[in-house]
């Protein structure tokens, strides 16, 4: 119940901004759109809502996550663009597995998503069950398991545990 | 060898680009447009990217080279959308872009679904 | 004023463009073309909308370009994952400068 309840605030907001300026009869559409969605697929969407109420783990999805995730996104463009532009092509790739200690799917989303948008690197498959995600890496630095995972993984995983842990 | 590939490719690549620059060809506007200096240029330039995906779906060896060429291009004609609603100042070409992102992405994934080589119902 | 950033923005987002297409081009195999090209076009386009927004204002466009950038950004990793596992299971190699494979050596030891 509680899980419809949040999706039906998030769907209501998301139609309330593709109908800018909202009016009060768009308004009235949306609710009773917003609940028809909510009513139908509450239950897929979210699985922990008691993770919502806390106002820290915003601050430090706003503060501390998306500016480190935006600085690496940009160190990651401007290397794939001179490893394409170098007329010898400086790639090594190979695929290496790493270790984490993140457990809820909503964690692993996202550190699947901040790996892949991060310099050189591309998470292939994750194994829920022995906690290991396996990453393509398009310039392999070390094969050993522990060193990747210090350089891969390590600068995020402190981060989303105490977002979404 | 390589190197005179490269310089060939490089010379081919920066020529086409330059043309754009210089003297954007006539064709494709069909009115006077505010902005029609820049972000004409910016349409070429983009629909050069899209000839570039194109080509690696012309020729690319396996199924999934074709795959990611085509969840790519998806990705770039939204940028194009996105660059008419500035040149051509009607607020839908944008909800066309939305439309495109999101089908593009479910598409992406059935296609997945179906290399892999298991049931959609799963 | 706000034109100017917002055609910068366009500009940077149009030169990652071409360069992700690029690398899709000269890349040898499936997850170095996904590696580029995901990144440099998720990261062009993303600009190229953040550049339509400031130029459009608080306008509907410009809050429906918004929407569009975390619609990007959500879906284009995890479509880039799911096509990368499509492959490997599928059975497409890596290319022959590679160095290492620890998904094919773990999955060959399980069976």
């Amino acid at each position: 119940m509680k899980s419809r309840i949040i999706l039906f605030i998030l769907g209501f907001v998301i139609w309330c901004l593709l109908s800018w300026v909202p009016d009060w009869q768009h308004m009235v559409v949306g609710v009773f759109v917003a609940a028809l969605v909510a009513f139908l697929t509450g239950d897929l969407f979210i699985q922990r809502p008691h993770v919502l109420k806390h106002p820290q783990r915003y601050f430090y999805f706003f503060f501390q996550y998306v500016p480190i995730f935006l600085w690496e996104i940009i160190k990651a463009n401007i290397e794939v663009a001179y490893r394409v532009a170098h007329p010898a092509l400086p790639i090594r790739p190979g695929i290496v597995k790493v270790k984490t200690i993140l457990k809820s799917d909503t964690a692993l989303t996202f550190l699947a998503n901040s790996i892949t948008l991060t310099p050189g690197t591309l998470s292939v498959d994750i194994d829920t069950k022995k906690s290991v995600l396996y990453v393509h890496w398009i310039y392999v630095k070390t094969e050993d398991t522990e060193e990747a995972t210090k350089i891969i993984v390590a600068r995020f995983e402190k981060i989303l545990k105490r977002i979404f842990d | 060898m390589k190197i005179i590939r490269w310089f060939l490719g490089a010379a081919l690549l920066i020529g086409i680009v330059s043309l754009i620059i210089i003297k954007p060809f006539p064709f494709l506007f069909y009115q006077n447009l505010p902005h029609v200096g820049f972000l004409g240029r910016a349409l070429y330039i983009i629909i050069l990217a899209c000839f570039l995906t194109l080509y690696r779906i012309w020729k690319g060896p396996t199924g999934a080279d074709r795959i990611v060429a085509v969840d790519i291009l998806g990705i770039m004609i939204v940028g194009l959308c996105a660059v008419l609603t500035i040149s051509t100042g009607r607020s839908w070409y944008i909800d066309i872009g939305i439309a495109w992102a999101l089908q593009s992405f479910i598409s992406t994934l059935a296609l997945s679904k179906y290399l892999e080589g298991r049931d959609f119902d799963e | 004023m706000s034109d100017i950033i917002g055609l910068i923005l366009i500009s940077v987002g149009l030169l990652f463009d071409v360069f992700g297409c690029l690398g899709l081009v000269r890349l040898p195999d499936v997850y170095n073309r996904l590696q580029a090209a995901t990144k440099c076009v998720t990261l062009g386009t993303c600009s190229i909308l953040m550049g339509t927004f400031i130029i459009v204002g608080f306008c509907a466009a410009g809050i429906k370009a918004l929407l569009c950038i975390l619609f990007i950004l959500l879906t284009s990793p995890v479509a880039a994952h799911a096509i990368a596992r499509g492959a490997h299971r599928s059975g497409v190699k890596l290319c022959k400068e590679s160095v290492v494979d620890r998904y094919t050596e773990d999955k060959e030891g399980e069976l």
